[in-house]
Order: C-alpha cells, then sequence, then structure tokens
C-alpha cells in the first residue's frame, strides 16, 4: 500500500470547508445556485468535476459509495471515479443502492427509493435552466431573484406549438419549494417525480459553471406544466429483457447490425438485484410517492 | 370604467446630461388617460432620452415622474423597488421600439412572444393562451396561420405590429412609443398608422409617441411637445401648434414638411 | 350668459418669424354672441378674418386677446385660456366644426370618418355606424362609396362627407367654413335644408357663406368683420 499522498478524498480541508459552506447555503435556500470556486481536478471539465468536489467535501472515512453513469455501475467514467475516492479516500465502495450512504450519479436517479441516511449527488453540465432563452447571466439571475419565471413557460409554450406535447424529454425543469426554478441535470423526465418528497440529502454540482445547488429531504419538487398539457412520466411502454420489469427506466441496446435492439433496465444494480436470488423485488419507482 | 381626473403621468422638472450634453432640461407635464402625447423633434432633441426617464430605463439627474397605479395610488416611482418596476413595465405599461427586434424574441414563435407575457403573470393554460395570441394575432393585422413562425421570418412592418400586439396583451394603461413607424415604406406606415389609432381608442389607452414626423403626430396625438436641444420649444394641442405655430423654431419645422 | 356662445374684445396677430418677425394684426375687438337657434353669418371681403375666427372659437387657433365663452352645460369655459383637454371635451360634446377642407385619414373608410365622432362620446359602434349610414344617405353619398375612404372622393363628396361627420353628433354650437362651395344646387338645397332644421332644432350656428341663396335661406343674422387697420 502506497504511503498516502493525497489529503482524504483528494481536496484539502480549507477547499473542502468552503465548499461545504456552500452547500449549507444551498440547503437553505432550496433550487437556488449558489456559486463556489471550482477547484482543478484531475479531469477536465465535462467528466464531473462538480460532482466529485461534492463528494469529495461530504465523503467520511465511513461512508459507502457508489458511483454510477446513466444508471451504470461499470461503464468508464463510473469505474474511474469509484477507483479515484477508492485512492484517496480510501472509502468502501458498493454497486449495491441500499448499501450506500452517498451515491454519485450522472444522468439518471437509481430505481431503488433512497432513505434518509443517503446523500445524492448529481453531476451538473449547465445548471441555469433558463440559459437557452436569455443567454445573459446578469437577466437570469434577475429572474431568479424576482421569481420571474414567465420564459420558463414560454419554452414549453415553444414545445407544444411546434411538437404537439411538451417535447423536453430530459432536464426537465422543476420548480423546487414553491420558489425556485431549477434543472435537475439532464436526467431523464422519468426521475422527475422521485426528487419530489425524497427522504435523501439531493445536491447538484456544476464544476465549470461553478456553482451546487440542492434539494433539502422531504422537499416538494414539482414539474413544470400547463394545465391543459400536464406533466407526463415518459416511460417507453416494454418490460426490461434481463429481469422483466415493468417500472424501470428502459436502455435501449443495439444487438445486431440489421435492426436488432433489445431493452434492458437503465439502473443495472436494480436489475442484478431483481435477477439475483430470492431478493423481494424493490417497491416501484414513484411508488408511495405523489 | 370611470374616468379619473388626476392626471396618469406626471413628469416634474426631469433633467439629464451625458457628461456636458444636455439631453433633458427641466422637462414638466401631465398626461391623463386616454390623451395621446406626440413629442416631436429632430435628432439630438432629447426626445427618445424623455422616453427612457419616463419608463426608468434611464434614471434622471433631477426631477421625478410619477405615476398613478391601478389601485388609484400616485407614486414616485424612483421610489418603486426593482420587481415593482418590472412588473408594472410587464403589465401596466407597453413600450414599442423603433426597431421591433429589440422588443420581440426573435428566437420563438409570434404566439409565444404574445402569450410571453401573460405566463409571465401566471397563465397556466396552453389552450387558453394560444387562443389569446391568436386573436391579438388578428387584431394587429397577422394571419392566424403565421402564430407558429418566428418574427425573423416576418417583414419589418409584421414585427412592429407583432411588437404592439405583445405589448398590448396584458391591456397596459400607458404606451410610450419611440418612432413606431420610422424605417417602414409608406404604405406599410400607413396601416400601422391606421392600426394604432383605432387601437388607442378601442383600448383607451394613454401614449407618448416620439417622432420626428409632424404627419405622425398630426394623425395619433391630442397633445404635442416639440422639442430641441433639451428643451419643450412650445406645447399644446396638436392641431393648435401645427396649423397655429408661435415659437420660430416651431414654424420652422411646419414650414419644413415637403407636401406631396 | 343667455347665449350659446358669446366672443368678447376678441383679438389676434399672427408672427412670422421666418419672415423677419412680421407681425400681422388680423383681429381685433371682435365681440358677438349667438344664442340658440341663431345661425350668425360672418360677412366681410375675403382676408378679414372670418376663417380664423371659426378656427379660434373651435380652439384650432390660438386667441391674444379678449374672451371666447362657450356655455357647456351649465358652466361657462372661455376657449381662449383653457387648457388642451377642456378644448378636447368641447369638441367632443359641444362644438362642430365644418372645415373647408376635409383633412382625409388614409385608409379609414368613409363610413367611419362620419361615424367616429359618435363613438368618441361612447355611443355603441353598431348605433353610430348605422346614423352614420343614414346621413350619408340623407347627403346624397351613393351607399357604393360608403366603405371606400374619401381621399379619392371628389371635393363635393369629401365636403359632404365633412358635413356629415359634423352633424352626426348634434352638437348645440355648430361652425360652419363654406359649407357649400363645393356643391350643386341640388346637393347644397339639401344640406341647407338640414342645416335650417337643425337650426330650428335649436343649434347654434356661426358660418361663412359666399353665396346670398345660402345665406338667405339659413341666417339669422350678419355679423360683418370690420376693415382692418393697417399693421402697426
Amino acid at each position: 500500500m502506497n504511503a498516502p499522498a493525497y489529503n482524504f478524498a483528494y481536496l484539502d480541508e480549507q477547499t473542502k470547508r468552503m465548499i461545504r459552506r456552500a452547500i449549507l447555503k444551498a440547503v437553505a435556500i432550496p433550487g437556488y445556485q449558489v456559486p463556489f470556486a471550482s477547484r482543478e481536478m484531475p479531469m477536465p471539465y465535462g467528466w464531473g468535476t462538480g460532482g466529485v468536489q461534492v463528494t469529495a467535501s461530504v465523503l467520511g472515512p465511513n461512508d459507502v459509495l457508489k458511483v454510477i453513469d446513466q444508471g451504470a455501475d461499470d461503464t468508464t467514467n463510473a469505474v474511474s471515479i469509484r477507483k479515484f475516492f477508492q485512492k484517496t479516500a480510501g472509502v468502501r465502495t458498493t454497486t449495491d443502492t441500499r448499501e450506500a450512504t452517498v451515491i454519485q450519479t450522472r444522468h439518471r436517479i437509481p430505481e431503488t427509493p433512497l432513505a434518509e441516511h443517503q446523500i445524492l449527488v448529481f453531476q451538473v453540465p449547465i445548471p441555469e435552466p433558463l440559459r437557452f432563452l436569455e443567454p445573459r447571466e446578469t437577466e437570469t439571475r434577475r429572474m431568479h431573484a424576482l421569481a420571474e419565471y414567465g420564459l420558463m413557460h414560454v419554452k414549453l409554450y415553444e414545445d407544444i406549438a411546434h411538437h404537439g406535447q411538451i417535447a423536453t424529454t430530459y432536464a426537465y425543469p422543476v420548480k423546487v419549494d414553491g420558489r425556485y426554478v431549477m434543472d435537475p441535470s439532464p436526467t431523464p423526465k422519468f426521475d422527475n417525480p422521485k426528487m419530489d418528497d425524497c427522504p435523501a440529502l439531493q445536491l447538484f454540482g456544476a464544476g465549470r459553471e461553478k456553482r451546487i445547488y440542492a434539494i433539502p429531504p422531504y422537499t416538494q419538487v414539482v414539474s413544470l406544466d400547463f394545465e391543459d398539457h400536464p406533466f407526463e412520466r415518459y416511460r417507453r411502454d416494454d418490460t426490461c429483457a434481463l429481469c422483466g420489469s415493468t417500472d424501470s427506466f428502459l436502455d435501449e441496446i443495439v444487438t445486431d447490425d440489421s435492426g436488432g435492439r433489445m431493452f434492458v433496465c437503465s439502473d443495472t444494480a436494480y436489475c442484478e438485484g431483481r435477477r439475483g436470488s430470492d431478493m423481494p423485488a424493490a417497491p416501484a419507482p414513484g411508488e408511495g410517492k405523489s | 370604467m370611470s374616468e379619473d381626473e388626476r392626471p396618469l403621468l406626471i413628469a416634474e422638472a426631469l433633467k439629464k446630461a451625458f457628461g456636458r450634453q444636455i439631453a433633458c432640461r427641466d422637462i414638466s407635464f401631465s398626461l391623463h388617460e386616454g390623451e395621446v402625447m406626440a413629442v416631436v423633434g429632430e435628432s439630438g432633441s432629447g426626445k427618445s432620452t424623455l422616453l427612457r426617464l419616463l419608463s426608468m430605463q434611464t434614471k434622471p439627474d433631477a426631477g421625478c415622474v410619477r405615476y398613478r397605479m391601478r389601485d388609484g395610488v400616485t407614486r414616485d416611482l424612483a421610489a418603486l423597488g426593482e420587481a415593482e418596476l418590472r412588473f408594472l413595465a410587464r403589465t401596466d405599461w407597453g413600450f414599442v421600439h423603433q426597431d421591433p427586434a429589440l422588443g420581440l424574441r426573435m428566437a420563438v414563435s409570434a404566439g409565444a412572444n404574445v402569450g410571453e407575457r401573460l405566463m409571465a403573470v401566471g397563465w397556466r393554460h396552453y389552450g387558453k393562451i394560444r387562443q389569446a395570441a391568436t386573436d391579438w394575432l388578428e387584431r394587429v393585422e397577422i394571419e392566424a396561420a403565421r402564430i407558429d413562425d418566428r418574427p425573423d421570418i416576418y417583414s419589418g412592418g409584421m414585427r412592429q405590429r407583432l411588437q404592439i400586439a405583445r405589448n398590448l396583451v396584458t391591456q397596459p394603461r400607458l404606451v410610450l412609443m419611440d418612432e413606431p413607424t420610422s424605417g417602414l415604406d409608406v404604405s406599410v406606415q400607413a396601416r400601422l398608422l391606421d392600426l394604432l389609432r383605432k387601437l388607442v381608442a378601442a383600448l383607451k389607452l394613454s401614449a407618448v409617441i416620439v417622432t420626428h414626423d409632424l404627419a405622425v403626430a398630426r394623425l395619433l396625438s391630442h397633445r404635442i411637445m416639440v422639442m430641441k436641444a433639451g428643451e419643450v420649444i412650445e406645447t399644446g394641442l396638436t392641431d393648435q401648434v401645427l396649423d397655429d405655430p408661435h415659437e420660430p423654431y416651431t414654424q420652422l419645422l411646419v414650414a419644413s414638411i415637403l407636401q406631396p | 350668459m343667455t347665449a350659446a356662445l358669446e366672443l368678447r374684445e376678441v383679438g389676434k396677430s399672427f408672427t412670422m418669424h421666418l419672415q423677419g418677425g412680421v407681425r400681422l394684426s388680423v383681429l381685433s375687438g371682435i365681440s358677438f354672441s349667438v344664442h340658440s337657434g341663431e345661425c350668425v353669418v360672418l360677412g366681410g371681403r375675403s382676408g378679414l378674418g372670418k376663417s380664423t375666427v371659426l378656427k379660434m372659437i373651435f380652439g384650432n387657433y390660438r386667441c391674444d386677446s379678449g374672451q371666447i365663452l362657450v356655455r357647456r352645460g351649465g358652466e361657462i369655459v372661455d376657449v381662449a385660456t383653457a387648457t388642451p383637454r377642456q378644448i378636447l371635451a368641447l369638441r367632443q360634446r359641444t362644438i362642430s366644426y365644418v372645415a373647408q377642407f376635409l383633412r382625409a385619414v388614409p385608409r379609414v373608410p368613409a363610413v367611419d370618418v362620419v361615424a367616429e365622432p359618435l363613438l368618441l362620446t361612447g355611443t355603441p359602434p353598431e348605433v353610430a355606424r348605422n346614423k352614420a349610414m343614414e346621413m350619408l344617405r340623407q347627403l346624397n353619398i351613393p351607399e357604393t362609396l360608403w366603405r371606400i375612404p374619401p381621399a379619392t372622393f371628389s371635393g363635393g363628396e369629401q365636403q359632404r362627407v365633412n358635413i356629415a361627420r359634423a352633424l352626426i353628433a348634434e352638437h348645440p354650437i355648430l361652425l360652419l367654413d363654406e359649407p357649400t362651395a363645393s356643391l350643386d344646387a341640388d346637393n347644397r338645397a339639401r344640406v341647407l335644408a338640414l342645416l335650417a332644421a337643425r337650426r330650428t332644432a335649436g343649434t347654434a350656428m356661426v358660418g361663412i357663406f359666399h353665396d346670398s341663396e345660402a345665406r338667405s335661406s339659413v341666417a339669422t343674422r350678419i355679423f360683418s368683420l370690420p376693415e382692418r387697420r393697417e399693421a402697426a
């Protein structure tokens, strides 16, 4: 075993303190984007530096870490980030959602419902939900400060006008605690209801954009919509080819070059869990929640 | 709507200078509901600056602007918080820019442009928003079928009419217009002026219209204010000032109009 | 004041700044009154300021000295010192003016030009339009022209549109500047008959008529403007 060349979880203690202050502020103002002094990390922007910094700041030696990327524990990024924390923090890692105390994720929320002692850390590319319609940062800050969110509905209106329905399928904007409009990161809109009234703490880190935001446990999170075009939790109406689930979010996998394809659970751990022994099936996502 | 006899908008001793350039020198007037006032002058007269002062886009160096809110209370606009001012700008006021691209969101459809203010004040029913947008497009003589087109493929005249629809959808009481017909073809201008005349009368709008074109002033306004180098040279009933000008500068302006 | 309209020592001059500040004194010491049911015709040669008097009563020209008193309901308003709002209110409900020339607004059909004064007093659009059509009929404007903007009409047709517009709201004071100048005999007779009927109904009228037939059929009195003294 090497002599430790890094501080625990890579970041120095002062940096962690700074990030924790930002996190506290974010938790105190649910959905509000808190600027923070994002550090140079040993991976480039666009590879999860925001999420990594948040995880590094909340991780303790007794934590159990799970890292997923598009729902899978075994993709390159998930593996790299897990190894990064194994090396710099020496924490135990797992693929079992229920076992983990800190889960860092890129673009998905696990199917297994989370519990009060868990923290979910999201990797966020563009934190500002209004950015595409209003490129000026000065203007979007004002809009958030004054709760002027008409423009958000303009985007949804445009979708319906051009596509007959709200065409946004991921990064679907939500209103947190009745006040701030937030981008939930590019998770599929299927996952939006999981954020509402969730027992776990949800933290969002954007490294390149230098923003942290948060949803405290049991906070109201509502997806924006119109009265006559209500939010729909879209899911392909199919079963997982591996475990037979009819409730989980499915990935499409191309099997050959003649159009063959199959659909499997995006959440690999969930899928394995259903296929393994006689474990009772996890409750369907969304069950018991609004 | 009962006619409140108190003025809707009061400008008091407004002054604005940019370095040594004095754009507005002690401008005062009041505007009542249903009144249209034209501010005419040549380039550099300070008329556009005056409009910006009235809408609080620029802060005056001295003087104040007071406005009677919908609840009947007349307030000094400088005392309003930013949120209140922005809310007023979206609901009670309209501002028609000379260049419609400045007053529109070119990247979203015409319907969204008209519907934005409604969504900003809490409308959440897509069908109703779309219906209101359709009604307004028809009122400004834009084919309803073009509701989903973006204004970047509209002609200049259409864009200007769309800008007007966007401003009027929340039934503002005061509309400020900066050279609304400049740069448009004559026939397009005529159509737009006709539309403005009808809408102002139908909605009992108060308006301040900045223009260098005396014919526009005569057509649209009840009162006129002639400005030169930041000062008000002459003011009064439009037809009176244009038919019986007293000040030398006013006489010069009136005499300069080309007769077709 | 029992008169509907009274001028007291009214004076006006024009200062032409573009011509070196030349001052033309046009009117001086003009006084007369008009009661309901009277038609005062302004007499005198061309250039004495007859049109100017009418325009001053209407508020189109400013009054330099004297008073122009108008009875409005229970109160008296002095046009010479009235605010723009007050003058607009007078034009809306009290004074109508048939100008010598019709200033045509582009694109507005004749029927709407005529209906407009009624719309300004709050009459419902349907009612206003029906009355406008009735007036146009009385003034012999063919129905085919009703939906067309008057800019392309003949001089006589334009004048009749002007008259229709001034008569439709039935204001207590009516000012007429050569209302029959461009009309043929038949139409002139119609118009004069209409005016006479109005006068009988109680309208107070001040008019400029150059032809004697017109004068004799509507005038109750002639007020001759004095010859002008040379400018100071």
